[in-house]
């Protein structure tokens, strides 16, 4: 399905920002908020993995049932490694880069893991 | 039990000032006043696993070492690079930010701060159009409507509606809430959009074609009937509820600026700032997100004379974002060395920044672990400002206050301000054939 990415702060991101080492961590961040009705259409429930990709890359995160609906199209990930991988780099010549309304692409990927930060920087950066 | 009062909260650019902890053998016991986002950094303290020596990268992984041997590889990664980038400092005091933008200008680097993946188009606008602003205690005195625009305080600043606008008692505003109408702007339903007295749901990037219509309606233009996917009539009756507000404050978030449209969303917005004020006095404020990213802007512009994206290769300080920047540097691999102090780019910046900076030396001051101490070649532990330092931050409406020192840091654990002079005098030494 075609939608169209945002990224930001949620509160629980926020509150996990000194403890990025605990499994808090990829709770909070590794995830995508669809709305409700989004999800009956993807045939997703709350807790499926899905492949969220756009120009940039793509990432496997735990869908979220969104309670900020509706925002039938927009899908939602807080700001962090496995948001990165598909935001874009783009900066108008401004310095900013396009973290809000990028172009993206959501899919089920029922029997794909989701990494831990340190699993997901190796695997992308060889490091 | 110690029970420090007046507390000063580091987390975000609401500063709150009337945070309690109580401490107990150098433990943190409970912490009153703050919100989540508060309470979990202070209670951050408690961690068993507090990384408190230097490590540097080896064959086999990270090695401990000591302070010395750590400030002299990253003052050494520092001569060595034509063109380092050193970057961070949002969550630093104002007095780290002074050592640090020295040793800027003494390496010949780029020095940049969160602002350039936060507000820095909201400083490119106002250095084009200027900023209307006002402190938030004018906001609690005086506001009768607050308008949060891609802004979603409820997460990101969860006491600024208990404290500036939406619930508190002012001096003009004596039934607190009763006083007060709240607008939300978003292209979610959000949790401050919730309790918000109106909604509005613009289309994703389409806040720049919503705010040239309200001030075109402003300006007497007939709209058509639906604008960004908000209908006319919602438009022009919030409009009406701008013209009648005796004291009206727009709060713009990173919802404008990581937005299509980016500095022209909040051009225009302070335009429509300003237009309103024909009507009625209208005022309008960035929501900073980090608790000193308003400090670090502050010093800089001190210093160098610019904001953000400082450029010291030239021997002057050089402005130009979007070629001075931290994200355009590190896409266009035009750094071969980065420092960074008191941020995450390796978590927080877009793939193809990160893949530059993994492939560079890199060194890290930071108190916690992070993707960026994971992919850095040096990580200095470093003590916690507000909590382990006392320094100067600036409010989001840039108020500086003091920040507090109410526990010691654990041995061997230094601010950054004390190693960054350190790594100063050691590029100084080298650079004279030490």
């Amino acid at each position: 399905m075609k939608a169209t990415l945002i990224t930001g702060r949620t509160i629980k991101q926020g509150m996990v920002i000194e403890s990025k080492d605990s499994a808090m961590y990829t709770e909070a961040n590794a995830i995508c908020e669809l709305d409700p009705d989004d999800m009956k259409k993807l045939g997703i429930s709350e807790g499926d993995t899905v492949r969220v990709s756009s120009a940039s890359g793509e990432v496997h995160v735990r869908a979220v049932k969104s309670l900020q609906a509706p925002h039938r199209g927009i899908i939602f990930m807080p700001m962090g490694p496995w948001a990165n991988m598909v935001t874009s780099p783009e900066t108008d010549s401004v310095g900013m880069p396009s973290f809000k309304g990028v172009p993206a692409e959501v899919e089920p990927a029922k029997d794909k893991r989701v990494l831990t930060y340190p699993e997901l920087l190796k695997e992308t950066y060889g490091k | 039990m110690e029970t420090h009062t007046d507390v000063i909260c580091p987390f975000c650019g609401t500063l709150c000032d009337d945070i309690e902890v109580q401490v107990e053998g150098g433990r943190i016991m409970d912490v009153l006043n703050a919100c989540k986002l508060g309470t979990a950094k202070f209670m951050s303290m408690n961690k068993k696993h507090r990384p408190l020596k230097p490590r540097v990268r080896g064959e086999n992984g990270f090695e401990e070492t000591t302070v010395e041997d750590a400030v002299e590889r990253v003052a050494r990664m520092l001569v060595e690079a034509k063109k380092p980038l050193l970057y961070g400092w949002s969550t630093t005091e104002c007095e780290a930010h002074s050592v640090g933008i020295e040793l800027a200008e003494e390496v010949g680097g780029v020095i940049d701060s969160h602002s350039s993946v936060c507000h820095g188009p909201s400083v490119i606008a106002i250095q084009d159009v200027g900023y209307p602003s006002v402190t938030l205690g004018e906001v609690k005195n005086r506001a009768d409507l607050d308008i949060y625009w891609g802004s979603n305080p409820m997460h990101a600043h969860p006491r600024h509606m208990s404290r500036y606008s939406r619930y508190p008692r002012g001096y003009f505003r004596e039934r607190g809430q009763a006083d007060r109408t709240v607008v939300v702007i978003d292209v979610r339903k959000t949790d401050t959009a919730s309790i918000a007295d109106k909604f509005l749901q613009v289309e994703p990037g389409g806040d720049y074609e919503l705010a040239n219509a309200f001030r075109a309606a402003l300006n007497g233009v007939e709209l058509p009937d639906e604008v960004a996917g908000v209908p006319k009539k919602d438009i022009l009756q919030t409009l009406d509820i701008m013209k009648e507000a005796q004291f009206g404050i727009l709060f713009f978030g990173v919802g404008l600026t990581m937005s299509p449209g980016k500095h022209r969303n909040i051009d225009c917005a302070i335009k429509l700032v300003a237009d309103l004020n024909r009507y009625t006095k209208f005022s309008i404020m960035a929501m900073r997100g980090h608790y000193n990213v308003t400090g670090f802007s502050e010093v800089l512009t001190w210093q160098s004379g610019f904001p953000f994206g400082v450029d010291y290769t030239r021997g002057r300080p050089w402005y130009n974002p979007g070629e001075t920047t931290s994200i355009d540097l590190l896409t266009r691999g035009e750094v071969d060395a980065c420092l960074v102090i008191g941020a995450d780019p390796g978590g927080n910046f877009p793939r193809r920044a990160v893949e530059h900076f993994a492939r560079i030396p890199t060194a890290t001051l930071e108190p916690h672990e992070t993707p960026t101490t994971y992919l850095s070649d040096v990580v200095i532990p470093t003590a916690i400002a507000g909590i382990e330092v006392e320094g100067t931050a600036y409010r989001m409406d840039a108020v500086p206050l003091q920040v507090r020192r109410f526990m010691d840091p654990p041995e061997g654990v230094y601010p950054d301000r004390e190693i960054l002079k350190m790594i100063l005098d050691k590029v100084r030494e080298i650079k004279n054939g030490a």
